[in-house]
């Protein structure tokens, strides 16, 4: 298993630990995200538990008018928000595989999740 | 230390509120700086300034506005997740032909840039929430 962080920590870690759907949370988590971006921040990206379902090929909108959040996810790049992290123990419990999320992402193993935390000077979490 | 509070719930849904209000005044009976408290999520119905609890219950919003002014401490409502719930200072109100508006001073309307400054510039930055 690769564990070491061979990518330079950013400025700024947001975790986001919800589904795009049920709460605002994905969505508002993104938005301080790609604020930080905007404002010349380097943002790195840990998707753990649940919110790893944002990352899912073929989200649309929600059901219910939900705005969804697939075309943020899409614009990331545009953003420079290049550092995209999975928590590798939340897609097998999901039964994901990398091959199943829409964009190139990197698993980490609890412990590498702890040294990214350390790592950046400023997590937020969503 | 300097610290920053990010506030997440909402007042009488969550503990978050009650929390870091007292988290708020023990960091300033400790003689620290508190630089900001910002409002994010539904955090940002701390600021509802029509909030009307029954009077045996704390009135936090009200608790907030005298922590800001007695203390100096910036209080900051992101501006975003405000106005998609209804939160509005009277400049936005009269932009969206609003009747009335819900956030007066000490609080005040801002960008989620505010937040990102907060926390890299201060020490701590405290998350509560639900």
């Amino acid at each position: 298993m690769k564990s070491d962080l061979d990518l330079e920590p950013g400025d700024l870690l947001v975790i986001l630990r919800h589904g795009p759907h049920g709460t605002s949370w994905l969505r508002e988590g993104l938005d301080a995200a790609l604020v930080a971006a905007a404002f010349g921040r380097r943002v790195s990206l840990l998707f753990m538990g649940e919110g790893v379902s944002a990352l899912v090929t073929g989200q649309q909108a929600g059901p219910l008018g939900q705005k969804g959040t697939a075309p943020t996810l899409e614009m990331l790049a545009m953003y420079d928000i290049e550092t995209l992290w999975v928590e590798d123990e939340a897609l097998s419990s999901l039964g994901l595989a990398e091959g199943d999320l829409m964009l190139p992402t990197r698993p980490l193993a609890a412990e590498a999740i702890e040294r990214a935390v350390a790592a950046h000077p400023l997590v937020l979490t969503f | 230390m300097r610290y920053a509070i990010l506030l997440m719930g909402a007042p009488y849904s969550h503990q978050a509120s009650h929390s870091a209000l007292r988290f708020a005044r023990a960091v300033l009976a400790r003689g620290h700086r508190l630089e900001a408290v910002f409002f994010y999520h539904d955090g940002v119905h701390n600021a509802a300034r029509l909030a009307s609890p029954p009077q045996d219950e704390p009135h936090l919003v009200d608790a907030w506005a005298v922590l800001g002014s007695e203390h100096d401490v910036p209080l900051q409502v992101c501006i975003a997740a405000a106005l998609r719930r209804g939160l509005l200072d009277s400049r936005e109100a009269s932009r969206h032909g609003k009747a009335g508006h819900s956030v007066e001073a000490p609080f005040e309307l801002t960008g989620l840039g505010q937040l990102v400054d907060l926390g890299l510039r201060c020490d701590r930055l405290v998350t509560f929430g639900p």
